[in-house]
């Protein structure tokens, strides 16, 4: 075998036999994404969050556009609007759980629709309706519908927001804090006194999280499929392209965090940073339709938001590569920039 | 014959410290070379500047008569005074991970049956003891069969049984024509393993030789030791009759023990009997390297 290759290797299978053998951390990363989806699809079953989006549509004949809705539409409370201005977004958004519910504006008798699996549509619906009318007057109204197309489950929505935000921590502390503990107690060292080259050691860390995160991620993927009866509606090799290609690019974030740091403390404080306000502004939990355009232009900084974004759209869409470049072009280019700046600047010593 | 490593002028900088101050040395084939001094003397600074493991520096390193290139790490093996290995590892697979990172690796049979680790081999790197885990940091130096092998106070902490291990293995190395680089600050460790040595004090060579000679060229005599509780030789070593007797006579007060260098030893233990003092309580040793420290620097080595 090639020297160079024998070297990534050896370095490459040390680092696996670590992490499976360290059976509670091993169990933690299956355990943990599962038990959030478990956990999260029974808490939506039954109750919903302090505010819902009501997404608002034009008529379908233009001619007949009322430019109002009922006074008391604007003064109802744990509601958000959110305007589109053609009808196909409106529905697109409500069937992929973007927003909660929507209605027609100017239509008589007010028109809305509900995605059936949305866990939060019928809390805003009974919210609109409260407000807008007595319980009597409901049916002469108020006209419910439901969106056209397949059903999207909310767990459809939010798997794969789940399992890459799984893969962001693993990828996350898995790479750049171990890196950072084996500078501090001179593994980094041991390593640096043989002709390894950093190059070969980090591409071995990068490809063993990414092997690492394959296998854990594949066996959550099916375990999740099985249990919750969800189907992927694109390609799986289109969504182990991103989901792969997703991870580098976190991982090499983590490299680049790692690459001079020697204090734990400090390196838990630099992904924390990252991590949490990355979950949150990436649509993890919950969609940032109808937030401020600071929050939205931010979002796209975040390399969770794309890969989440991405497999969603090939999970519930079907969505292929082709339509996916833009996220694709994103995710590779971070995934450069973060490798080469992380490679260069690494440090093997504290010194 | 062309020194296997040689190193001129080696300085370097610390914000506010010099660790290593201009530090010069040759070291021929298949010999121990001991650097030796106290605690930040610069021991570890200078070797791991050697190994390119520290950046920075000015002054010249030769290997094999000519500056170091990528091939250096093929042919040096290093023991470090304190590293760890990855986690979860059995001693076998640690090593062979490390044999997977060179080119022509010693085979491990051999390195395993040099450093004794046959009984340990499925233990995990964790569990092991403290001379055992010396013992494979060491096989881990030696498992790319290097030329020159590099020994940062390979024994410090480990009790007498697993230093004498320890020595014996170096031993065995040097039989082979290996040539080894040990720091310490155990002066018998190097006064036995060691051809030559260097004695660093704040990153300075102070003494350089073999150590026979260099305890022979700044130490005469002999070392009395004698018990600081025993009045009647406490009043005889500070009365002006025993200066009469051995007029060169020195003497070192230590915690518990008053030491007292001579050069004439029977005259002095001669009109210590004649003054009927228990000669039972009293040790006698030659001059040793930590004496020549002593006498070099005016400080004890571990102080």
């Amino acid at each position: 075998m090639n020297t160079i290759l024998k070297r990534f290797y050896s370095i490459f299978i040390a680092r696996n036999k670590e992490y499976f053998r360290d059976r509670a951390a091993f169990g933690w990363n299956f355990l943990f994404p599962f038990l959030i989806i478990l956990g999260f699809t029974v808490i939506f079953q039954n109750r919903g969050q302090s505010e819902y989006k009501i997404g608002i549509i034009p008529p379908k004949v233009s001619a007949t556009q009322v430019d109002s809705l009922p006074v008391e539409f604007g003064q109802l409370k744990l509601i958000r609007r959110v305007e589109f201005n053609d009808r196909k977004t409106g529905f697109d958004k409500l069937k992929y759980h973007k927003i909660d519910l929507l209605v027609e504006k100017g239509s008589q008798p007010l028109h809305y629709w509900l995605n059936q699996s949305s866990p939060k549509g019928n809390i805003a619906e009974s919210l609109l309706l409260r407000a807008l009318y007595s319980p009597a007057d409901h049916p002469g109204l108020a006209v419910k519908s439901f969106v056209n197309g397949p059903r999207i489950h909310y767990i459809n929505w939010l798997f794969p927001g789940i399992i890459a935000m799984s893969m962001m921590f693993s990828a996350l502390y898995g790479v750049g804090y171990t890196i950072v503990r084996y500078r501090k107690n001179g593994v980094l060292k041991r390593l640096q006194a043989t002709p390894l080259t950093a190059f070969e050691y980090l591409a071995a860390q990068v490809v063993s999280r990414l092997f690492l995160i394959l296998v854990n991620n594949f066996i959550l993927y099916a375990g999740c499929s099985f249990i919750f009866k969800f189907k992927c509606a694109g390609s799986y090799l289109d969504l182990i392209f991103i989901f792969a290609l997703g991870s580098i690019c976190i991982i090499s974030m983590s490299l680049l965090v790692a690459a001079k740091v020697s204090s734990e403390e400090l390196a838990n404080g630099i992904l924390n940073l990252i991590s949490w306000p990355m979950m949150f502004l990436s649509e993890v939990w919950f969609s940032l339709e109808g937030s401020g355009y600071w929050v939205k232009l931010i979002s796209q900084f975040f390399p969770l938001k794309h890969i989440t974004e991405a497999m969603r759209l090939i999970i519930n869409e079907g969505v292929g590569l082709y339509d996916l470049r833009y996220h694709i072009t994103v995710l590779t280019g971070m995934s450069i920039v973060f490798m080469v700046i992380g490679s260069l600047s690494f440090k093997w010593t504290e010194t | 014959m062309t020194a296997v490593l040689e190193v001129r002028d080696l300085v370097k900088h610390y914000p506010g410290v010099k660790a290593v101050d201009g530090i010069s040395f040759s070291i021929s084939q298949g010999i121990c070379f001991g650097l030796i001094g106290p605690n930040g003397a610069g021991k570890t600074t200078t070797i791991e500047i050697i190994e390119d493991i520290i950046p920075h520096y000015s002054g010249e390193i030769l290997y094999k008569g000519s500056p170091k290139t990528s091939s250096f790490k093929e042919e040096v093996g290093i023991q470090f005074q304190a590293t760890s290995l990855f986690s979860f590892l059995t001693v076998l697979e640690s090593l062979k991970t490390f044999y997977n990172l060179y080119r022509a690796p010693m085979p491990l049979e051999k390195v395993i049956r040099l450093c004794r680790l046959e009984d340990i081999l499925s233990r995990r790197n964790d569990k092991l003891s403290g001379g055992q885990k010396q013992r494979l940091m060491l096989a881990i130096a030696l498992v790319n069969d290097p030329d020159l092998l590099f020994l940062d106070e390979p024994t410090t902490g480990l009790d007498p049984q697993a230093r004498r291990h320890l020595w014996e293995i170096v031993e065995t190395i040097k039989a082979q024509g290996k040539t080894v680089v040990l720091t310490t600050h155990y002066m018998e460790e190097a006064q036995i393993l060691c051809e030559e040595i260097a004695i660093i004090d704040q990153g300075r060579i102070i003494a350089q030789g073999s150590p026979d000679d260099l305890v022979r060229k700044h130490c005469f005599g002999v070392t009395l030791s004698f018990p600081k509780h025993d009045s009647a030789i406490n009043h005889l070593l500070f009365s002006e009759k025993i200066r009469l007797i051995c007029p060169d006579i020195e003497i070192i007060d230590t915690s518990n023990r008053y030491e007292i260098l001579v050069t004439d030893v029977n005259l002095c233990l001669g009109a210590l009997l004649e003054k009927g003092i228990d000669l039972s309580l009293i040790t006698v040793r030659p001059q040793t390297l930590e004496d020549l420290f002593l006498k070099l620097t005016g400080r004890q080595l571990r102080q």
